[in-house]
């Protein structure tokens, strides 16, 4: 692979959500009558971000590839797993270490109407970061950053609020407050869905460029694997909490293995009324993110199920003998000589969850 | 290793190693932009004719609340004659202004005091229960619903569980319980009013603070680092003060009001002169019946009048927070 050193590792991580039910159910709870409910967010992710590259997230809405993005800027606290930042866990770290990385990792949100507080000028919501830190230049340094996201004359712009703004400049000004710290990596969450179409080539030639003259990281959250193929060095293709399938963009948009990533890609529509192609649609809906089926979370809905071995199994995400990415699926050969079916124990509690074979037939 | 790596690709290395004495004066800027906004404000709020007009109602009870010694032509609790048995009941003066031939402006009370004065030095207690009361109530009851909502979770439930029980009680009652054991002292019903009206506003600010603080502008300030209270103080408290003035206009409105009706039943300072006490003295002397209209009617005339003006004041701002009502 490219060889360069990973900025962050992430392993293991794991985000659940307990269900709200309100005090009365919470105080049956305490009383002894029955477990609390989760939402398995992101359920067991594991990835690494290498310096100067750029990493695509996608899946479905309700996969989990946001809940990820704000664990990795430490927006939640993971329920499980660990973020490795600079040889250090972040659940051990102290605080001046949580500090230093505060520094280095920032985000870039979706809605740009929303993520800059309408009562601040841009010089002071870009200068804010500066005075927590207690970074001196800030004048110098805000101008910099503005001028960086092409908010020419910079001046000009310091005493405007965000309503005075388009979508555009606000999420410009959006990423010149990412900037304005210098950090190491930069997660941003679908920063271009809430723009207009002609807007998007603008603030996306900037991140372009972002990636290229700072030598920053980052981890960008989409749907949209059209946008992912443009921007991402590396892919990785999440559902229901889990990476199904990670590796070269190229490799994954040109040769997808695992059936979801295929019905993904498939869905993705050609500009050419010529191109004919078999089409694999996706039936059904997200599956229960509260009561995880057992097996692979995509049995229900797949077009390649193959039995119980993806009813009692879960494919673990690993490298396999035929091509380069890693894909957790049960159709391909792992390359460690991992055997999913020894791990099979024939017991019936397979029929219980077993309703995925009524919609797919099973081919074994 | 990866660190100096970083910084040699950075766009700002120049700016480190040079450093730039060009800083904008903060001070200087915050009070420019201070200033805009309030002078946005102002005008969008002058722009109503309603609203200008009790802002100059408002004024001028100012004006007369401040210079009240210059402009009362006797002092208020100060007999103006004494009747044969000590009690005067009937031995009114009637109005000049209506014509009779006496000194005093209003006529006097039954008790000899003057009324003008006693209208006069009136409006420096409403407004100093209306004023102390609103900005207590507002202040406390912000500051309350900031922490409740921010922090969510225990420290709202105990909170909010406060705010219930102050809603379980019924305001007057209350306030009457508690100056009959304070005392009938002006301090003492203000206090009861702060203890008993910042509930509203704490309510009001904390559903404000729980919508805000999901707002992916406070989701990027925790990225950057920033602590709860420059979250809460530069985040949440900007975007909630158009609710707390909205309140606090409101609430002078409300202190004036049940100031009156405290002192109206008796339970007044004796020792102040309020428009409360002179209603309720006009009441205890049966001015109704024997028709000395100009005893009850201009203490009434300028609790409605300030009343109004609060919530004309209050409106207008309303619309300034929330364009829809416009």
């Amino acid at each position: 692979m490219s060889g360069k050193e990973a900025l962050l590792e992430v392993d293991g991580l794991k985000k659940h959500f307990k269900v709200n039910q309100g005090w009365i159910a919470s105080l049956m709870e305490s009383f002894g009558s029955g477990e609390p409910d989760y939402v398995h967010a992101v359920d067991g992710v594991s990835f690494e971000l290498r310096e100067g590259e750029t990493l695509g997230l996608a899946g479905e809405s309700g996969c989990g590839k946001t809940t990820t993005g704000m664990s990795l800027v430490k927006l939640h606290e993971p329920t499980a797993g660990d973020i490795i930042y600079d040889d250090q866990r972040l659940s051990e770290a102290t605080d001046a270490e949580i500090k230093k990385f505060r520094q280095n990792a920032q985000m870039i949100f979706q809605d740009p109407f929303e993520s800059l507080n309408p009562r601040m000028t841009v010089y002071d919501t870009v200068a804010e970061p500066l005075r927590i830190h207690d970074i001196p230049n800030e004048t110098a340094r805000v101008q910099r950053a503005l001028e960086f996201a092409e908010l020419l004359p910079a001046e000009h712009y310091f005493d405007q609020y965000p309503h005075e703004l388009s979508g555009g400049q606000r999420q410009r000004v959006a990423i010149a407050r990412a900037l304005v710290l210098d950090p190491d990596f930069i997660v941003a969450d679908e920063p271009v869905s809430m723009l207009d179409v002609s807007l998007r080539a603008g603030v996306l030639s900037l991140l372009d460029r972002m990636t290229d003259e700072f030598g920053l990281s980052v981890v960008y959250i989409s749907h949209d694997l059209s946008l992912l193929r443009h921007m991402c060095d590396r892919l990785a293709i999440m559902y229901m909490g889990k990476i199904v399938e990670k590796g070269p963009t190229d490799q994954i948009i040109e040769n997808p293995q695992h059936p979801y990533t295929q019905a993904l890609i498939n869905a993705v529509p050609v500009p050419d009324p010529g191109v004919g192609r078999d089409r694999v649609e996706l039936q059904g809906e997200v599956g229960d993110v509260i009561d995880i089926p057992t097996g692979c979370r995509f049995k229900n809905r797949c077009s390649e199920y193959i039995g119980d071995v993806c009813d009692q199994v879960v494919p673990p995400l690993e490298q396999k003998t035929e091509f380069e990415q890693d894909v957790a699926c049960h159709l391909y050969e792992s390359a460690a000589g991992y055997d999913p079916y020894e791990e099979m124990s024939g017991s019936p509690s397979a029929a219980e969850t077993g309703d995925g074979a009524e919609s797919t037939p099973a081919d074994d | 290793m990866a660190q100096e790596e970083q910084s040699s690709r950075s766009i700002y290395t120049d700016l480190d190693d040079g450093g730039s004495d060009e800083e904008i004066d903060k001070w200087q800027r915050t009070f420019r932009l201070w200033r805009e906004t309030l002078r946005e404000h102002w005008g969008m709020l002058t722009d109503e004719l309603s609203v200008k007009l009790s802002m100059l109602t408002v004024a001028g009870f100012m004006l007369i609340a401040i210079f009240a010694p210059f402009i009362a032509t006797h002092q208020p609790l100060q007999r103006q004659y004494q009747g044969e048995a000590g009690i005067i009941i009937e031995d009114w003066a009637e109005p000049s202004l209506l014509g009779a031939d006496t000194e005093y402006l209003l006529g006097t009370t039954a008790e000899g005091f003057d009324i003008f004065s006693q209208l006069i030095y009136g409006t420096r207690a409403a407004l100093l229960v209306g004023l102390v009361a609103a900005i207590f109530t507002a202040g406390i009851g912000t500051l309350v619903g900031l922490v409740a909502g921010y922090y969510g979770g225990k420290v709202d439930d105990a909170l909010m569980r406060i705010v219930d029980f102050l809603y379980g009680m019924p305001l007057l009652p209350t306030v009457i319980v508690l100056v009959a054991v304070l005392g009938p002292d002006l301090w003492n019903i203000i206090l009861a009013l702060i203890v008993l009206q910042w509930r509203s506003t704490a309510r009001v600010i904390r559903s404000q603070s729980l919508s805000l603080r999901e707002r992916p502008f406070v989701k990027a300030a925790e990225v950057a680092g920033a602590g709860d209270w420059h979250i809460i103080s530069r985040h949440l408290a900007p975007n909630v003060l158009p609710m707390t003035f909205l309140y606090g206009s409101f609430g002078i409105a409300w202190a004036i009001l049940a100031e009156a009706g405290i002192s109206f039943i008796g339970l007044g300072d004796p020792n102040t002169v309020s428009w409360g006490t002179m209603l309720q003295a006009s009441r205890a002397y049966s001015a109704l019946s024997f028709g000395a209209w100009w005893w009850f009617v201009p203490p009434g005339i300028c609790i409605g009048l300030l009343v109004i003006s609060g919530f004309l004041i209050g409106r207008g701002y309303e619309e300034i927070t929330n364009p829809k009502l416009q």
